[in-house]
């Protein structure tokens, strides 16, 4: 090959190749980071998807005892609608004894206290706990049981045994009046 | 100061011992591939195509997440994609028009190919591989054309199809079975879907064998030559800086037209859902498909004219030996000169026929351009190479520019 003019520094520090060389290399890390940001932003949630981020259903023929399954967001959210046993039972527990300790008053709403709203995914590896139909098993503290790896939760949605590090999330949602609810 | 090496250094020696994949960037594209150092600015074209093909396959996995390939479901599909995702708008627009400046960049490359013969031995098996990546190229750009499942889509890929049901005997099966079915339908568009998304990779492979078989020889260059050892650079800083600033400039055409003109170059009908009981009153190809579509539609013959448009692309692979002239470039070409610019031109006038409708002026045209376009390869080329007395060739690539040493 021809001689290709080796660059003879003049001393040490900095030349101007260098800098048109750092400088070139910059811009094309800084242009090419900006070329590849719309490319991961596209697997994002679409507008579409996001415009289904809130859903709303009716409690008017929901019977004391009984428990429901919504769809939001791809996933169940578990609607009961509590006994006063039940809810004796979420109160009358010392926090301290919990694996994730929440009184069970921050977990519904004021004045609405028999109605329980989770998210229906097991906060251990995503499965849907058992307990909402009639026949299903409820655990050993009569709310929900997880049955891919046996966590047990209580009738206020929190971890009480097994596996699960946290309680069943309570997912943002209001009255919009007596009956209806919107979740999201 | 310690002259141990770094830990980074004898981290990259280990590694390099067992897999020596920076030496072989190196060889192939880096500080140890000699190119001649007359390279002008149509020698950009080369790695601006790889950088398209680069963008069509980035841009096409991000597509191909949120497109469904279904007849019901592709339409709406592809609206979501410019509605609804996330830049989906401008990830769509980058493609469809990327396909077509793609074609530009690689007629651009064919052409400066044609021009300095690039052709010539002991080139040929590289022009070879070109032409394949060419009608690779084609095919895919065509099932891609379908996926939007609009009206051209979908009379785009009847038409199309049916240029085989026009070989004898076995032209009508081969055509069902191109379709999976009676007509275009959902089988077709799956497969097209696959085929697709498959053919890139294939054609990524193809540009391997392409530039492993410019390797051999080396680079062509603007005098058709051979280069001496003291005539060449290395590929790396020179030509890749080159490179980089043809890519900047090519990427302002580019981007100007995705952001500014995105549909100058599509068609609107094919805003309108595909309907398998209404062809369109006016279908067209892509404008990259035009000069080919001109020539089909010249023949008053069904399978003469399909004959003559896949003939109008095999007649490439034998040029090294239609062409009797050793001289390589047409700098020292006279008459070949013209003849090029001339068929430069015709090309120019194919595509405007084909987007005429086949009557009248344009019928006439595109007939006298089609004869022109096979008499350029099959009666000047071999004629032109025995008649014709080229210019004197400069002895070295240094020659012409260096006043001799007196």
């Amino acid at each position: 090959m021809a001689n290709t003019a080796p660059v003879h520094h003049a001393g040490d520090g900095e030349t101007r190749r260098d800098f048109l060389l750092h400088s070139t290399i910059a811009f094309g890390a800084v242009g090419g980071a900006m070329a590849v940001w719309p490319l991961i932003h596209s697997m994002n949630p679409a507008a579409d998807t996001l415009a289904l981020s809130t859903t709303e259903f009716s409690l008017a023929s929901l019977q004391e005892g009984q428990a429901i399954t919504v769809v939001w967001r791809g996933k169940p959210v578990f609607v009961r609608y509590r006994t006063q046993a039940e809810i004796d039972a979420a109160r009358n527990v010392t926090l301290t004894e919990l694996v994730d300790p929440a009184p069970d008053a921050d977990r519904v709403k004021k004045d609405k206290d028999k109605y329980l709203v989770l998210v229906g995914v097991c906060t251990h590896l995503g499965c849907i706990p058992l307990g909402n139909k009639p026949m299903d098993p409820r655990g050993d503290f009569g709310g929900w049981f997880c049955p891919c790896h046996g966590s047990h939760y209580d009738t206020s949605g929190r971890i009480r045994k097994g596996p699960a590090p946290a309680n069943l999330a309570v997912p943002p949602y209001q009255f919009l009046d007596d009956t209806t609810v919107r979740i999201g | 100061m310690s002259t141990e090496k770094s830990v980074w250094r004898r981290a990259y020696e280990w590694h390099e011992q067992r897999l020596p994949i920076v030496s072989f960037l190196d060889h192939s594209i880096g500080t140890k591939y000699p190119a001649p150092k007359n390279l002008n600015y149509f020698w950009n074209f080369g790695s601006l195509a790889l950088f398209m093909l680069a963008v069509m396959i980035l841009t096409g996995i991000f597509l191909a997440m949120n497109y469904t390939a279904h007849k019901d479901m592709a339409f709406d599909s592809v609206e979501r994609i410019m509605r609804d995702v996330n830049f989906g708008w401008l990830i769509r627009y980058m493609h469809a028009n990327g396909a077509s400046f793609f074609f530009i960049v690689v007629y651009v490359h064919i052409f400066r190919g044609l021009y300095y013969g690039s052709y010539k031995a002991p080139r040929e098996v590289l022009w070879w591989i070109g032409i394949l990546i060419f009608l690779a190229m084609m095919a895919t750009a065509f099932m891609g054309y379908v996926l939007p499942w609009g009206q051209m889509s979908f009379w785009g890929a009847t038409v199309i199809t049916n240029l085989f049901s026009a070989i004898p005997v076995i032209g009508d099966p081969i055509v069902t079975f191109l379709w999976g079915g009676f007509s275009v339908d959902n089988p077709t568009l799956n497969r097209f879907f696959s085929l697709h998304y498959l053919l890139p990779f294939v054609i990524a492979a193809l540009v391997f064998l392409h530039i492993w078989a410019l390797h051999i020889p080396g680079s062509n260059n603007p005098l058709g030559i051979e280069a001496a050892p003291a005539d060449k650079i290395p590929f790396h800083p020179y030509y890749t800086s080159k490179d980089a600033f043809g890519l900047g400039f090519f990427m302002l055409f580019y981007f100007a037209v995705v952001f500014w003109a995105p549909n100058a170059m599509g068609h609107p009908d094919n805003y309108i859902p595909a309907n398998p009981l209404v062809t369109p009153p006016h279908i067209v190809p892509e404008w990259y498909f035009l000069p080919f579509y001109a020539i089909l539609r010249a023949i008053p013959d069904k399978l003469l004219g399909v004959v003559a448009m896949f003939g109008a692309i095999l007649v490439l692979f034998v040029i090294p030996w239609l062409d009797t002239s050793r001289v390589r470039s047409a700098s020292f070409r006279p008459w070949f000169r013209v003849f090029f610019w001339l068929f430069v031109i015709n090309a120019v006038v194919l595509t405007w026929c084909g987007a005429q409708l086949p009557e009248g002026l344009p019928l006439i045209q595109g007939r006298i351009a089609t004869i022109y376009y096979f008499v350029f390869f099959l009666v000047i080329m071999p004629v032109l190479g025995w008649i014709e007395t080229p210019k004197p060739l400069p002895a070295s690539i240094s020659t012409p520019v260096l006043k001799p040493a007196e």
